[in-house]
């Protein structure tokens, strides 16, 4: 019984391998073009420009967190950063929207350098992005309509009417019933309906870049596949481009033109979702298989 | 040794950027009451949280404090047979020290405490993150109400402490020491007048009874938002930053006080 124990494990590591190739490859057949936003990975993108970009970035605390880290995100791409707990992937969104910045390399904000700006120019580069939080970190004290109407009263001059009408359509986008949500608080609200109110906060002033902290962590597959489903949508149908955390590879897979995969502070690879398969490296492999 | 003074050199520089964190933050949170955009009704809900919730331990507080200083100075006063000066004493107690002090340390407890808890469970579940996304300054939007908030109110219930503490020694001094009520009034605005007066019709007691809670207004608001904001270590943390601010800001209360009493002291002429 001990003996046919590795055995045993190796094949469930092995069926879990298969499991996720089989759905990387299934979306990319199943894919179109247009449903995988900016032509595809295989495609090159339509503007050279690049909307986010992090060149030879190292940043330490007590110990070193990023070293060398560079990648590029064009627009209208879906980015995925993916790795272990603890690989500096959550660092990565704040180091976007300047809430760290690098000790060493350059981060830049739609062809902006944003390494050493002002506090105050910081909060302007911020209104590009839209951030959505791995708890969704809405706001108890305001209801889900203040929630998502926030970003728009203090940064647009909007009168009431129109506000209204822009939080009724986020709602809708995010598949959300405006009446039953609205005046509804963040505590009233299950975990994947606060996470898509926080999708929904995130794209209420129609940001450019949209970034995303695990935005399926601890959601039953379902609600998972709604999400996955509303990110793809949003680059889909609004051509936003996103940066997304994660370590869901089924999702990720699904969803990204490009992965970023993060080991022992660097970046290891970065291409696309097929590239990522073909690779011989052995953490690569297990990385896959191990998801 | 040279462990020692590495460890002692680190705690030092901890300390002294705690002290600049703490000074930045109140410069901030006070230079943004004149800056655009005005949360005017975060500052509402604020005042109304600080000051109007606040009343009721406020007012017993004061009720109390006058009682026990009227019965305790009519036992001293009655050996020199001078218990028609308890008004006098009453009076120049509360709105000198006792009133702005207690005052100060019931908000710290009460409302402190609050602040310290909403900031630092709003940090721990990134909504301070989320303020900064959004393009919001967390300092200008939280902070900022909260201590302009504090700063107003404190000296209103002060006020009413004061009010309310000379009415306790009333009801003593006139049903306990059996001393007219209105000698005992007579007595209150004699001391009130006898301390001197700045410009002429402010009396030096009311500039002094009210420096004092302005002063501890905002040392109660900035270190509360100081802890908050500066939460780490989830709920744990939230519990650790409110014991943190009560401490804090009661002995700062405290320490400040008896500097601010020096300092009135020597600007105001009192006698």
């Amino acid at each position: 019984m001990a003996d046919s124990r590795p055995d045993l494990q190796r094949r469930v590591d092995d069926t879990k391998r298969n499991s996720v190739r089989r759905a990387i490859r299934t979306e990319l057949a199943s894919d179109t073009p247009d449903e995988r936003g900016n032509g595809g990975p295989g495609r090159a993108p339509a503007k050279a420009t690049s909307v986010v970009e992090l060149q030879s970035v190292s940043l330490a605390f007590d110990v070193p967190v990023l070293e060398d880290v560079s990648f590029v995100v064009q627009p209208g791409e879906t980015v995925a950063v993916v790795g272990e707990s603890g690989t500096g992937k959550s660092t990565i969104l704040k180091l976007l929207l300047r809430l760290l910045v690098p000790d060493s390399g350059h981060v830049c904000i739609d062809g902006q350098d944003i390494t050493d700006l002002s506090f105050d120019e910081a909060l302007l580069v911020r209104q590009k992005m839209g951030m959505v939080f791995q708890g969704a970190a809405l706001f108890d004290s305001m209801t889900v309509f203040e929630n998502v109407a926030y970003p728009v009263r203090e940064h647009t001059e909007m009168g009431e009417e129109e506000i209204e009408e822009r939080v009724r359509e986020k709602l809708q986008f995010v598949d959300l019933d405006p009446d039953r949500v609205m005046d509804q608080y963040p505590a009233e609200l299950s975990g994947g309906m606060r996470k898509r109110v926080g999708i929904a906060r995130g794209m209420a002033n129609n940001p450019k870049i949209m970034l995303y902290d695990e935005p399926t962590s601890g959601l039953d597959p379902l609600t998972t596949n709604t999400i996955t489903r509303l990110i793809a949508k949003l680059q889909r149908e609004l051509g936003v481009t996103s940066v997304v955390v994660s370590h869901d590879m089924t999702s990720v897979s699904r969803m990204s033109s490009k992965i970023v995969l993060l080991h022992d502070r660097h970046a290891i690879f970065f291409g696309t979702p097929e590239e990522m398969m073909a690779q011989d490296n052995s953490y690569i492999r297990d990385f896959i298989g191990a998801l | 040794m040279s462990d020692l003074l590495r460890r002692f050199n680190e705690s030092a520089k901890g300390k002294i950027l705690t002290v600049q964190e703490y000074f930045s933050l109140a410069w901030k949170s006070l230079r943004f009451i004149f800056a655009r955009p005005f949360y005017g009704q975060d500052l509402v809900q604020q005042m109304e949280e600080i000051g109007v919730k606040s009343l009721g331990i406020v007012l017993l507080t004061g009720l109390f404090t006058g009682m026990v200083l009227a019965l305790q100075s009519s036992v001293q006063l009655r050996t020199f047979g001078a218990t028609m000066y308890i008004g006098r004493l009453v009076s120049a107690s509360m709105i000198r020290e006792l009133g702005p002090v207690l005052a100060g340390l019931m908000v710290a407890g009460r409302v402190g405490s609050g602040i310290a808890a909403q900031l630092g469970s709003m940090r721990v579940t990134e909504q301070i993150d989320a303020l900064n996304t959004l393009g919001t300054d967390p300092i200008k939007k939280l902070a900022t109400p909260r201590v302009l908030a504090a700063l107003l109110m404190l000296p209103v219930l002060t006020i009413i402490n004061n009010v309310i503490g000379i009415i306790g020694g009333n009801i003593i001094s006139s049903f306990v020491v059996r001393i007219p009520t209105s000698l005992y009034w007579r007595t209150v605005l004699q001391q009130i007048a006898a301390d001197g007066f700045v410009l002429r019709y402010v009396p030096n007691d009311f500039v002094m009874g009210l420096t004092k809670p302005f002063v501890f207004g905002g040392l109660i608001a900035i270190t509360a938002c100081y802890f908050g904001l500066n939460t780490t270590g989830g709920t744990e943390g939230v519990g650790q930053a409110t014991t943190r601010t009560v401490v804090s800001s009661s002995i700062l209360i405290l320490v400040v006080d008896y500097f601010l009493t020096q300092l009135l002291l020597s600007v105001l002429s009192y006698g």
